[in-house]
């Protein structure tokens, strides 16, 4: 754990934006990983979805 | 692989395989099966003449006077509110046009054959950019072009396409991407290859040898002095074409309706077929439910504006140009086109991430237009409304933008997002 924090931050940002970028602004190297919960989160929409499979 | 799979692999299949060909040029009344004196088809989804837009009902206004309907706007208004005239959507037609759309029976209109399928299409002339019909403007000067257009421009344009025994829309597309065009928005290099091919026919038709005429002429001194009143109408048409980036839009888009019309009716298909917008609405069509439409509020673009306009200017989304998108170009290919920001904003490298999106919900990589930057990768093709609504990504649109009041015109050009909750009606039809 240490060693995690002396060394060089290296960040993969999953889902909101913002994140990765106040990260970039601070010189930090972010890979942004566009990411959103399948159908919105909406348990009707998946259901459907789950029937046109 | 699951019966939907299978159907969305045979409706893409079945629009690479269309075979576009632009083959005559005819009066739309005289061509187009079902069009008649009292009908006027518009861009989109159906709507009443109470809830079109400005420029939809200015295109509307042009029209009847265009058709020696009305005589001015305030008798235009009254007639298309009492129901004298019917309107129907360019779609219903299997048309399509360009901003308002509007195709009214005495214009002149490009025949596409799928020469694969079997079936035409069709799409009006192009006017070119600025204070135009399709973007609800109609005064003299709007009116005496599309006079020109269809009285000089068609007829010659006509007679060429017959000497040159048709012209492969699809060839100029697939060519065209490799050029830096989109097919849409960017129509520079469509135009050139549009041109090049047609002009050696032009210069053999009638129009070409003769240079005292009594048609109509159009003012073509932003190009030259020389053409006013001292060249053949085959040159006049040459220069217009040339004066015009947007000259081979419609035919492509014509084509392009071919192919989208080529993957409709495919049974459990749950791709899109149709994308189209009134001004007011955006509405679907997808393979397998038919001739439904689903539809919601469309949104207004975000763009460059012209000089002297701004964001709050702007009408929402129109135009059944985004068949473009439908069948994979347009904003899809908007990789194979990074200049196009200039026109539309953003960076180069937004345009790439634009397509890279749209592989997330299509069905195919396309086997006839592709993206030299991109390792000569497929165009992103055929829309898939469950992965719209399962990633929660929309088409991505590269579109004009129309003044919100009748009869200003064209005022920018940027993208727009669907809205999405056409998609998810679509998704619940689907699953019934």
């Amino acid at each position: 754990m240490e060693n995690l924090f002396n060394s060089e931050l290296k960040v993969i940002n999953m889902g909101l934006e913002g994140f990765a970028e106040t990260l970039k602004e601070r010189g930090t190297q972010v890979l942004h990983v566009r990411w959103q919960p399948p159908a919105m989160g909406d348990d009707n929409l998946l259901n459907l979805l789950d029937k046109l499979k | 692989m699951s019966k939907i799979d299978q159907a969305n692999q045979e409706a893409v299949k079945k629009m690479m395989m269309s075979r576009p060909v632009w083959v005559d040029i005819g009066r739309a009344k005289d061509v187009i099966p079902g069009l008649k004196d009292n009908l006027f088809l518009h861009a989109g989804p159906p709507i009443t003449w109470d809830r079109m837009s400005g420029p939809l009902k200015g295109a509307i206004i042009g029209g009847l006077i265009y058709e020696g309907k009305a005589k001015n706007a305030e008798e235009a208004k009254k007639i298309a509110a009492s129901g004298e005239i019917e309107f129907a959507p360019c779609h219903h037609y299997n048309t399509v046009g360009p901003m308002a759309g509007v195709t009214t029976p005495s214009q002149m209109v490009f025949i596409v054959e799928d020469e694969e399928w079997g079936g035409n299409t069709y799409s009006n002339m192009n006017e070119g950019y600025g204070k135009v019909l399709r973007y609800g403007a109609y005064d003299d000067e709007v009116l005496n072009r599309l006079r020109w257009l269809d009285e000089v421009y068609a007829p010659c344009l006509k007679e060429a396409v017959k000497l040159a025994k048709g012209v492969d829309m699809k060839s100029i597309i697939a060519q065209a991407l490799h050029m830096g065009d989109d097919a849409h928005n960017r129509n520079r290099a469509t135009t050139s290859l549009f041109i090049r091919t047609i002009a050696p026919f032009i210069v053999e038709t009638e129009f070409g040898k003769e240079k005292d005429y009594d048609a109509p002429r159009l003012d073509l001194s932003n190009v030259s002095e020389y053409f006013n009143n001292k060249a053949s109408i085959a040159s006049e048409v040459l220069a217009f074409m040339h004066s015009n980036d947007l000259t081979s839009l419609n035919a492509i888009m014509a084509a392009c309706k071919s192919m989208a019309l080529a993957a409709h009716g495919v049974e459990n298909s749950t791709m899109v077929t149709t994308m189209a917008r009134n001004g007011t609405d955006f509405g679907i069509r997808v393979s397998s439910t038919g001739d439904k439409w689903f539809t919601a509020p469309a949104n207004v673009p975000d763009g460059l504006f012209f000089s002297g306009f701004k964001s709050s200017d702007a009408n929402r989304d129109i135009g059944d140009s985004v068949i473009t998108e439908t069948v994979g170009v347009g904003g899809f290919a908007m990789a194979a086109a990074p200049a196009i920001v200039n026109f539309i904003g953003g960076s180069p490298a937004d345009a790439f991430d634009a397509t890279n999106e749209m592989y997330e919900i299509t069905v195919a990589e396309n086997s006839n237009f592709n993206i030299p930057a991109m390792d000569f990768k497929g165009t992103p093709t055929g829309i898939d409304v469950r992965k719209v609504v399962e990633k929660n990504i929309v088409p991505r649109i590269n579109t004009g933008i129309a003044h919100k009041e009748a009869g200003i015109g064209q005022v920018g050009a940027g993208i727009v997002k669907p809205p999405m909750e056409m998609f998810i009606d679509a998704l619940k039809e689907l699953a019934k």
